[in-house]
């Protein structure tokens, strides 16, 4: 039941993450979901035996992160509790995979830890990146900047009412699920014919729910198009941010910085 | 069964995307088609459901375990496929941008396995074929019980597939097929139960909400023939064209970079500057036989594919990345001290702008 509320909490927290104003704010969604898209494919296009190599493409999402004033505990917090599935199918590597391919010292590390830190590092850099973007821009402009590259209207008006009412919904599910643990004892009741019978009914009333809006809408002129405020328009400094980045990110993925860095070190020492 | 960015590859991610983004324009023309607007709202607002069904748990009989709703069947069942498919896809998108379920790459994937077999697969050919033969609470069940096994077994197939396609985990695909199919069909179970209780529910209250919610597109005759054999092709050309540049040259991605930025121009000095580089590296090397992959020579690397997965690696390879880890580390190191930098620097500008 805490887990409803908290969750509910989070998507607020995210959402008042997105209405401050920093530079990284200002740079046109689109410009910004592009960045981040190409990002992400560079990221996980690295090998599977390198987890070194994406290694420096986490200044991308803490520059947002820093920049946009978004704290990184809180990041880090939903980068820990988010995605069992990618750790449990990553743990599977360094069972499988068990030939040596490091020494360090005396102790040598397989291959299936390697591409097991190697996935790691892939999943730290995507959804930090992924929730950087959502951070500093908001569901409301990206959506706005999906419909102006050419993604489905439908899918984008679906998107803009169903982050509207996971809010409602969600308050009247955490409510629900209140309500039923204070009335189970010993586990009663938490059982499958309640479930659907309390789903059954937030789903009439969710029906009801939608009748009224659509009601509403056609009052205030809906025509099956939703508007949004004025169109960004894209400036040199959001072209810049493209372009500076992407760059950086190419760059990243053709020279093996980290080596260098290694390399330039062992020499020191 | 959220798969996530970090466990697959960039081919069969890009693959995927192609495939969802030409179902999704293709469930919204046909939604466009049968425009019914009382849907829009209806749409977001079972999205919404969904969502928070999915947040509260009930506990399965006998085995002490919790589950809770998956939810394409029960919306396909409400709303008709094309627009069952897109509020799943918008649940997927949240999930992935807010929850962090799934990455935005694995988008694709997610989109496909949890939305297209559901909707466009297990609704039509199974649940309808076996519910509009007949009526009555148990054939219902029966009907439910049958597609969401379905659907979720397929789902979970297209997880597996996409993973081992991905080559980023070393789970083989038997063991993989193994673990998740059972899970899932236990799911399914549940899933269909649950779907089935809840239609139940509404049509001994409401009948008139699943007549009305499904009318329209309950009228006409659905095809997916033609759109599954687009979406086919569309995914096996993506993929076949990435996953080319990705074999034909080990450093497929650059090849493709150096081929979309195309002219010569850039590319003469760019081969220059890494010509000086790898001179300069040459120079710098301390730990000569660094690498996981760049100086293996040609002759090697062959062979060991060759050989496959138990030789792939010669047994000693001291100091092997053992720069690597150190360059790794230190890049991090590095980065953090760019971003404190920053911080410092964006301190002074707002306490400037402050003072």
């Amino acid at each position: 039941m805490g887990s409803i509320d908290s969750s509910f909490f989070d998507i607020g927290r995210l959402d008042a993450l997105s209405s401050k104003d920093s530079p990284v704010h200002r740079i046109d969604p689109r410009l910004k979901v592009l960045t981040t898209l190409y990002f992400i494919a560079i990221a996980i296009s690295f090998d599977k035996y390198d987890p070194a190599g994406p290694v420096p493409l986490l200044v991308y999402p803490m520059t947002l992160m820093i920049i946009g004033e978004i704290p990184f505990s809180y990041i880090a917090k939903k980068l820990l509790i988010a995605s069992p599935f990618v750790l449990s199918v990553a743990l599977f590597n360094p069972i499988l995979d068990r030939c040596p391919m490091l020494n360090l010292g005396p102790i040598s590390v397989s291959g299936g830890l390697v591409s097991f830190a190697s996935i790691m590092t892939k999943y730290v850099l995507t959804v930090s990146a992924v929730l950087a973007l959502i951070a500093c821009t908001g569901l409301d402009s990206i959506c706005s900047a999906l419909a102006r590259m050419g993604v489905p209207k439908a899918f984008t008006i679906q998107l803009l009412f169903l982050y509207r009412y996971i809010f409602v919904l969600g308050e009247e599910a955490a409510r629900m699920t209140r309500a039923r643990a204070l009335r189970s004892f010993g586990g009663k009741g938490l059982g499958m014919s309640v479930y659907s019978s309390m789903i059954g009914h937030l789903l009439l009333r969710t029906v009801d729910r939608a009748q009224r809006i659509h009601l509403a809408m056609l009052c205030r002129g809906f025509d099956g198009e939703i508007r949004h405020g004025e169109p960004s328009k894209i400036r040199l400094s959001d072209l810049l941010f493209l372009a500076g980045w992407c760059a950086l990110f190419t760059l990243l993925r053709l020279y093996d910085f980290p080596a260098w860095l290694g390399k330039g070190l062992g020499r020191l020492l | 069964m959220h798969m996530a960015d970090a466990l697959i590859s960039p081919a069969v991610g890009g693959a995927m995307w192609a495939a969802t983004a030409g179902l999704t324009v293709y469930s919204a023309r046909k939604l466009k088609e049968e425009m019914d607007e009382r849907k829009i709202p209806l749409m977001g607002v079972m999205g919404a459901l969904i969502f928070a069904a999915q947040m509260i748990n009930f506990t399965i009989p006998g085995t002490g375990s919790s589950g809770h709703l998956g939810g394409g069947l029960l919306l396909a069942i409400l709303l008709g496929p094309p627009a069952a498919f897109l509020t799943m896809a918008s649940i997927l998108t949240i999930q992935a941008l807010f929850f962090a379920d799934g990455g935005l790459l694995a988008l694709g994937c997610n989109i496909f396995n949890m939305g297209f077999f559901p909707c466009f697969i297990a609704f039509p050919f199974i649940y309808k074929k076996i519910a509009s033969s007949g009526e009555g609470a148990k054939r219902i069940l029966a009907a439910a019980l049958a597609a969401s096994i379905i659907g979720l077994q397929l789902g979970a197939f297209g997880v597996v597939i996409e993973t081992v396609f991905s080559k980023i985990s070393e789970l083989p695909l038997g063991t993989f097929l193994l673990v998740m199919q059972p899970i899932h069909l236990a799911i399914g179970i549940v899933e269909g139960v649950v779907t089935a209780s809840l239609i139940g529910f509404i049509s001994s209250t409401r009948p008139e909400v699943l007549e009305a919610a499904a009318g329209p597109a309950r009228g006409k005759p659905f095809s997916i023939k033609p759109v599954l054999i687009a979406l086919i092709l569309v995914a096996a050309f993506t993929g076949g064209v990435l996953s080319w540049f990705a074999s034909s040259n080990p450093e497929g991605l650059e090849w493709s970079i150096a081929r979309i930025c195309g002219n010569k121009e850039l590319k003469s000095p760019e081969s220059g500057v890494h010509a000086l580089l790898s001179r300069i590296q040459e120079k710098m090397a301390f730990l000569p036989d660094y690498d996981f992959r760049k100086e293996k020579p040609e002759g090697l690397a062959k062979s060991e594919s060759a050989q496959g997965k138990e030789n792939a690696w010669p047994s000693m390879r001291t100091g092997t990345s053992v720069s690597g880890l150190l360059g790794g580390a230190m890049s991090l190191v590095l980065a953090g001290l760019i971003g404190f930098g920053i911080k410092i620097f964006q301190g002074r500008k707002s306490g400037r702008r402050d003072g």
